[in-house]
């Protein structure tokens, strides 16, 4: 269709905020007779609390109140707890909270409070923990997950045979489909690879930090989330409360890459703070405590076992993996990387086996991509390794084994709704010129090899089965209302424009109504897993399509007829046969609040969800009101694929390369707003660029001790780390099962990114592989040099 | 102009493109030895969790006046304004703006001088408000973001430049962003990008937006 909005780049209505500094975060709330609350976590990476003693700093002056484990729900084990209670696993959790007139009152009073603690054995590595007689994370095991029982898992010292090889003791979860072993049998080439990819903190720029009050029987909490109104239910379940008694202020989010999905624990200690004194709490984190509990992307010990027919098509994959889970239930990162493993190169037989083991390290959680994005960059130079000792094109290997809209996907061999992945390679090989610059592959000026890489990502990318609302009112504005969030992707906004492009609104009367409970805000996805512009586009199109037949009705009941006569044009409802009989919108909005019923939002469809009649509830009577559940058709995975390019050109002398160039191809269906697209691109190589050769948790193997977690240590990419221009482009194909043919695709460039330069590494280093993210500099002067590298082969949380 | 030049984790491999530039960013940035200097000075102690100050006249200040809680009225230039405030001698000039004068566009981020995103000016440079003292920028003029609009409330070129570039995501460090561009354009109006990416390399983005906003003092520049 012709679109007049679709595809345009436009400006939000939130950006300039952003560059006045009007934008409100959660730190920027205040309240009269606000007080602070500080922290006391935990010095000691696994202990029991046998005794806590706060008399001395109760009697501190300011101080006005202590939470403790004791005034905060409590949730089943392995569940992250709001508050530790009788054992602690890593440094940095939160045991107890101190209320003061200020902060460093509260800070005074946490040094008088006395822990009588006994120090456990700890664990950092979970290949130790599985290894007979190795310390457990927890007294009660050390390996759970989310559907993965806490348990104690011991394998046989004689899997621990090769310290190159990654022991493949019994697994926690597997599936397989096809004949491996027939697949490996017939195989002209088996790589089999083992491999390690370094867990990190997701290192939001705005910590976790909350403002809350009571009022009415009300919780107010001013808080920084990803998500709207799917985070609400589960916010409202870690203070204890009916989510219709939680009022969410969320109107910017300062990065959350996962760990701001539905809420989080430590958002219920100011909100029960204040509901215990009885005075507005503002709970600031620190950089250090926001490393401590802000999520971090899980660690993987892995091994890939890979059989190649002779013309590259992989026929059998095994793939096995040691999921570092953190200490507490932590994330599902396996099982995604098995699907994409599953999916991105179509093995024709594959097993899949893994098991999630816990360490005293922080809480693992969803981190941009989780699970693909951290096997790619290792799995890919395994790709061109393949290509290189069967003489096949780089580029021509992975289109040979590239997904299609017909391809399955994961152990249950399910559908996915479209793929262009090929179509990605082909765009981005030309953009970048592949044929020259292969041929520059390897090439020696001085001190300084090039290097050439490709890279591809995947995550799913798309749901369904949300609700849209819309609003006109009797002033001509179309309010699209939204329960995604503003991470900062502009979906809001983009896929709004779904709804004026259907309606045929200028986008300067479009009001967008988001980020604060009040609002009247639908049922949406939350704003993660690259959904919200596939999902929402979906929202906002059944709305548009119920908008769009109220106003057919309310035209032929003021102007006779049937609705079937009328047509909607611009901002107007005219007769199909007298143009000139017509009525404007804002007419239609007044007609309908004088009708009220079903054309006020006085009565709502049965189908949707409850969280959208209470928010309907907040508007009824204000204007023409359209709310409609997503009933449309959805079958199958909607997978968002990226496929990324790089040149590097690598000092042999110093170890450091600089990264020439790099584009990126997405496959994300129809383009909703280019510059939108843009950023989650470049701003997706820019964190692979971070993974591939600078992030990873470093731990003190004696203490426990984080040694990396302030941003000087921790390394997330700066200015200087990344190229000044990153390319983009999209293959602009639509997905068949998105009535605007979108897919998501803020995932999958982090992934591509990373391996673009992975494999460039690979590359330039004449097909040598590291099997390792990060690739640091000193471990490629290592290499160059014949040194040992600093780390055991398989050890993780070393430098 | 640049401050606390950030620097590429991977070492300084861009430095010795613009040696001037780094000879001056080191002349003109207040260091971080200069700031524990101020600390020492002022005979308080500076702790690593960081802005933890005493709220003026609570019963704790009153109960227990403790050594660096001794407040002083000062009168800070902030914005063109004369504002006057308490200040303890330990006070950042972050924790000043945001929590007395009531100014919450210059952010958080870490509190330690790592991420750029309390980026303010004084007397036109970039510098990092939260490893400040703000007795040590009395009589000085002190710019936050919510001074860099024109009069009237018409953006800066550099503020409209990255509306048109699309430069923030999150928005979480773009006030400190826009202050560094502002303070670069001052300082060399027709930049290279490459001097532009050191000048801005003290402001970490975690979103990536670096590109998008690099576009943006680009296309500020070439409107100067």
């Amino acid at each position: 269709m012709a679109t007049k909005l679709i595809g345009q780049n436009f400006v939000p209505h939130d950006v300039v905020a952003k560059v006045t500094g009007r934008a409100k975060y959660a730190e920027d709330f205040r309240a009269d007779g606000m007080v602070f609350a500080k922290l006391l976590s935990s010095p000691m990476p696994h202990a029991k609390i046998r005794h806590i003693d706060t008399s001395e700093a109760l009697k501190m002056p300011g101080v006005v109140g202590i939470l403790s484990a004791d005034d905060v729900p409590a949730f089943p084990p392995p569940q992250t707890p709001i508050l530790a209670k009788d054992e602690v696993f890593y440094v940095g959790e939160p045991i107890l909270a101190v209320a003061a007139v200020d902060e460093q009152s509260a800070a005074d009073a946490i040094e008088k409070i006395k822990i009588d603690f006994e120090q456990l054995p700890h664990v950092l590595d979970p290949l130790d923990s599985l290894y007979p007689g190795g310390p457990n994370a927890r007294l009660s095991g050390n390996v759970a997950a989310a559907l993965i029982n806490m348990q104690t898992v011991k394998w046989q010292a004689s899997d621990f045979a090769d310290d190159k090889v990654l022991p493949m003791g019994k697994p926690a979860e597997t599936w397989s489909y096809g004949d491996i072993d027939a697949g490996f049998k017939d195989a002209k080439l088996i790589i089999d690879e083992s491999f390690v990819t370094a867990g990190y903190s997701n290192h939001s720029m705005e910590p976790r930090t909350a403002m809350a009050y009571w009022q009415g029987g009300k919780c107010f909490l001013y808080g920084s989330n990803q998500s709207h109104t799917a985070a609400v239910p589960n916010i409202a379940r870690y203070i204890g409360i009916n989510p219709k008694d939680l009022v969410l202020i969320a109107e910017y989010c300062g990065g959350g890459f996962g760990s701001k999905i539905p809420g989080y624990p430590i958002m219920a200690v100011p909100a029960l703070m204040s509901k215990k004194i009885n005075r507005p709490v503002m709970m600031r984190i620190t950089r250090l405590e926001e490393y401590a509990i802000g999520v971090a992307r899980p660690t993987f010990q892995g091994r890939a076992k890979l059989g190649f027919a002779q013309d590259g098509r992989l026929l059998a994959a095994d793939l096995y993996i040691v999921h570092e889970n953190g200490p507490h239930i932590g994330a599902g990162d396996f099982r995604s990387a098995g699907n994409a493993l599953s999916f991105m190169y179509q093995p024709k037989a594959m097993r899949f086996q893994a098991i999630p083991v816990l360490t005293n390290t922080p809480p693992r959680g969803p981190q941009r991509g989780p699970g693909e994005n951290q096997l790619v960059p290792v799995i890919e130079p395994l790709i061109d390794k393949a290509a290189r000792e069967l003489g096949i094109d780089r580029v021509a290997i992975r289109k040979l084994n590239a997904p299609d809209g017909n391809s399955k996907i994961g152990g249950d061999q399910g559908p996915v709704t479209s793929a262009f992945i090929k179509e990605a390679l082909d765009k981005g090989a030309a953009m970048f010129n592949w044929d020259e610059r292969k041929a520059r592959s390897g090439q020696k000026n001085g001190t300084k090899v090039t290097g050439v890489g490709i890279g591809q990502g995947y995550h799913s990318a798309g749901s369904n089965g949300f609700d849209g609302l819309l609003r006109l009112t009797p002033d001509g504005k179309l309010h699209v209302h939204t329960g995604i969030g503003n991470l900062g992707t502009y979906s809001h906004s983009a896929t709004a424009r779904v709804a004026a492009e259907l309606l045929n609104v200028a986008w300067a009367n479009v009001v967008i109504e988001r980020g604060d409970s009040r609002l009247g805000l639908p049922w949406n996805s939350p704003q993660a897993g690259s959904l919200s512009a596939s999902t929402e586009s979906r929202t906002n199109y059944v709305a548009a399509m119920a908008m769009k037949a109220q106003l057919l009705d309310l035209a032929a009941q003021i102007l006779g007829g049937s609705a079937d006569d009328y047509e909607v044009g611009d901002e107007k409802v005219a007769s199909k046969a007298d143009a000139s009989k017509s009525i404007t919108y804002a007419q239609a909005a007044q007609k309908a609040i004088d009708l009220g019923g079903k054309y006020s939002g006085k009565e709502v469809p049965d189908d949707i969800n409850p969280v959208t009649k209470d928010g309907v509830a907040m508007i009824a009577g204000t204007g023409l009101i359209a709310v409609a559940k997503d009933n449309l058709p959805r079958v199958g995975v909607t997978p968002g694929l990226t496929a990324s390019f790089a040149e590097i050109e690598l000092d042999t002398e110093t170890g450091k390369f600089k990264i020439l160039h790099m584009l990126t191809v997405a496959d994300c269906g129809t383009v909703l707003h280019p510059q939108g697209l843009g950023h989650q691109i470049r701003g997706g190589n820019v964190m692979g660029i971070g993974m591939a050769r600078l992030e990873r948790h470093v731990y003190d193997p004696k203490l426990g001790i984080p040694a990396a977690a302030l941003l000087y240590q921790a390394k997330p990419p700066t200015y200087l780390d990344v190229p000044a221009e990153i390319g983009f482009a999209a293959v602009e194909l639509p997905d068949p099962q998105n009535p605007m043919g979108v897919k998501g695709v803020g995932e999958p460039p982090l992934g591509s990114g990373a391996s673009a330069i992975t494999t460039a590494i690979a590359d330039a280093m004449g097909g040598h592989l590291f099997n390792r993210t990060p690739v640091s500099t000193d471990m490629i002067l290592n290499e160059l040099n014949g040194r040992p590298q600093a780390h055991k082969p398989l050890q993780v949380n070393s430098v | 102009m640049a401050h606390n030049d950030h620097g590429s984790h991977d070492g300084g491999e861009h430095h010795h493109e613009a040696d001037s530039l780094v000879t001056y960013v080191q002349r003109s940035a207040p260091s971080r030895r200069a700031f524990i200097k101020g600390v020492i000075a002022s005979g308080a102690a500076v702790s690593a969790a960081g802005y933890l100050f005493r709220a003026p006249g609570t019963g704790a200040a009153q109960a227990q006046p403790a050594a660096g809680t001794v407040e002083r009225l000062v009168t800070l230039n902030v914005n063109g304004q004369s504002r006057r405030v308490d200040v303890v001698p330990n006070e950042t000039l972050a924790h000043t703006i945001r929590y007395k004068l009531g100014l919450t566009g210059t952010k958080l981020g870490c509190d330690h001088g790592e991420c750029g995103a309390c980026t303010v000016m004084v007397d036109g440079d970039a510098i990092y408000s939260c490893s400040t003292l703000t007795h040590s920028v009395r009589g000085r003029k002190i710019t936050t973001i919510e001074g860099i609009e024109g009069p009237n409330g018409q953006l800066h070129k550099v503020q409209a430049a990255f509306v048109a570039e699309l430069g923030p995501q999150c928005g979480f460090c773009t006030s400190g962003q826009v202050v560094s561009a502002v303070a670069l354009l001052n300082h060399n109006p027709h930049p290279t990008v490459e001097e532009a990416r050191l000048a801005m390399s003290g402001n970490l983005c975690r979103c990536g937006a670096y590109d998008h906003y690099l576009r943006g003092v680009m296309r500020a520049a070439g409107e100067a």
